[in-house]
């Protein structure tokens, strides 16, 4: 397969690569590519520029910051998951990066991509959610909170280029997820943190975009174990269904996998 | 078009390409290295796999522009002077292969991953085979080939070092 024609630019600094993107708006930034070229080979996509930023090495990073984990945009998935750094302060970060894809797809594929993109079965979406991250970009710094917005779609803006991501280190985080068997994209994840605002939990691969369950953070504030999530199931009117399960089933698996995911935290 | 410059196999290569040329064409179409196969072209197969800077990576998912500057090997660079390499002796000598066609990116993740976790159990090699797929379903013996493969590396690299 062969994506439609489109003038290929290397990013010398980042700010050749935000003037560049600000020129062409319908430019689209490369980093690992792992989910822009398969798109652009299936011709889903055709910008006419790809302006690649992943040799710009002051965006890969890992660095222990005080009270929290800073993460630049271009790390790679292998590097997050076999960083010392990131095992020692959020063992759960390093567990999720190991599981995204395949090792040749974590060999490519970036963190800043991932978050960029929000693919609804993502798994870092739900790491950044979970753990109440803060998004820094060119131009300014966004809550996780603040900054999915819907289904492949973000707060950034056009021209905007995401740099580094800081994770407020938790007391104690897991994920789990019931991977789809044949793409492996999760077709439910969760990730379940304590922090020292209070326990958050956020949901991937179940609906159109990441969210957080606030009666299970609730619960998790009284008693944090799998019993307390247990019994709370989110509706599943919005949720998707498609072949490989239905609303419902989705439902269902954010339950099960919500209270592995507390059983994994509380492992740590 | 772009030109872009590399090192394949440990020869220095430089072609002007188009933009969209990915590097697994940039292999088989400019260089003849037919070696690295095209499977599903959709990321998944790992047919493509080949070492990009000594990591391996599907060069189906990958521009040719993007590897400029950068070092590749492909299977055709794992035996330069003839002999086999211990991971495709391997597989010859347990059969790790039925139709053939995925084992290039099979022997390429091999390598990689042993060079990775030198220690390797099979549950270990199972999950590190997730992004190959053999369409004969001919696990059980590319398994029994990686982990023989992983057991005489690392007896050779040990003898090395008393040696």
């Amino acid at each position: 397969m062969i994506t439609y024609p489109f003038e290929y630019t290397r990013a010398q600094s980042l700010d050749e690569a935000v003037a560049l993107a600000a020129a062409e708006p319908d430019a689209k930034i490369l980093a690992g590519g792992q989910t822009l070229i398969p798109t652009m080979k299936q011709r889903l996509a055709a910008p006419p520029r790809l302006i690649d930023i992943s040799r710009l090495s002051q965006l890969s990073f890992i660095r222990r910051d005080g009270d929290a984990l800073v993460i630049g945009a271009t790390t790679r998935h292998a590097d997050v998951a076999s960083s010392a750094d990131v095992m020692e302060a959020i063992p759960a970060l390093a567990l999720l990066a190991g599981e995204i894809g395949d090792p040749a797809v974590r060999h490519l594929g970036t963190i800043g991509g991932s978050l960029a993109n929000n693919d609804p079965a993502a798994d870092y979406p739900a790491a950044a959610l979970g753990l109440g991250a803060t998004l820094t970009t060119n131009k300014r710094s966004l809550a996780a909170d603040d900054f999915f917005t819907g289904m492949f779609s973000t707060a950034l803006e056009e021209g905007e280029i995401l740099t580094e991501i800081s994770f407020p280190l938790a007391e104690k985080a897991g994920y789990c997820k019931f991977p789809n068997p044949a793409s492996r994209y999760a077709m439910v994840g969760v990730f379940v943190a304590k922090t020292k605002v209070g326990a958050r939990v956020a949901v991937t691969g179940a609906g159109s975009c990441v969210f957080r369950v606030p009666r299970m953070e609730a619960a998790l504030n009284a008693d944090f174990t799998s019993e307390a999530v247990a019994g709370i199931s989110v509706p599943a009117d919005d949720l998707n269904s498609d072949l490989h399960g239905s609303a419902e089933y989705r439902a269902h698996l954010v339950t099960v996998m919500a209270k592995r995911a507390v059983e994994a935290a509380n492992r740590t | 078009m772009t030109t872009v410059t590399m090192t394949v196999n440990g020869k220095t290569v430089s072609a002007d390409v188009e933009d969209r040329t990915l590097l697994v064409q940039f292999l088989r179409d400019e260089l003849q290295l037919t070696g690295t196969h095209i499977g599903c072209d959709t990321s998944q197969c790992g047919a493509c796999v080949v070492h990009l800077d000594s990591r391996a990576v599907k060069s189906c998912t990958i521009f040719a522009a993007q590897a400029d500057g950068a070092e590749v090997t492909t299977i055709e660079g794992l035996a330069p002077d003839g002999r086999l390499h211990p991971v495709q002796e391997a597989f010859r000598e347990h059969h790790g292969l039925q139709c053939g066609f995925c084992t290039p990116g099979m022997i390429m993740t091999a390598v990689d991953m042993i060079r990775r976790k030198p220690k390797l159990d099979r549950q270990t090699i199972r999950a590190e085979l997730e992004g190959n797929l053999c369409r004969c379903t001919g696990y059980q013996n590319i398994v029994d080939a990686i982990e023989a493969a992983a057991q005489q590396m690392a007896a050779i690299k040990s003898a090395g070092s008393v040696a």
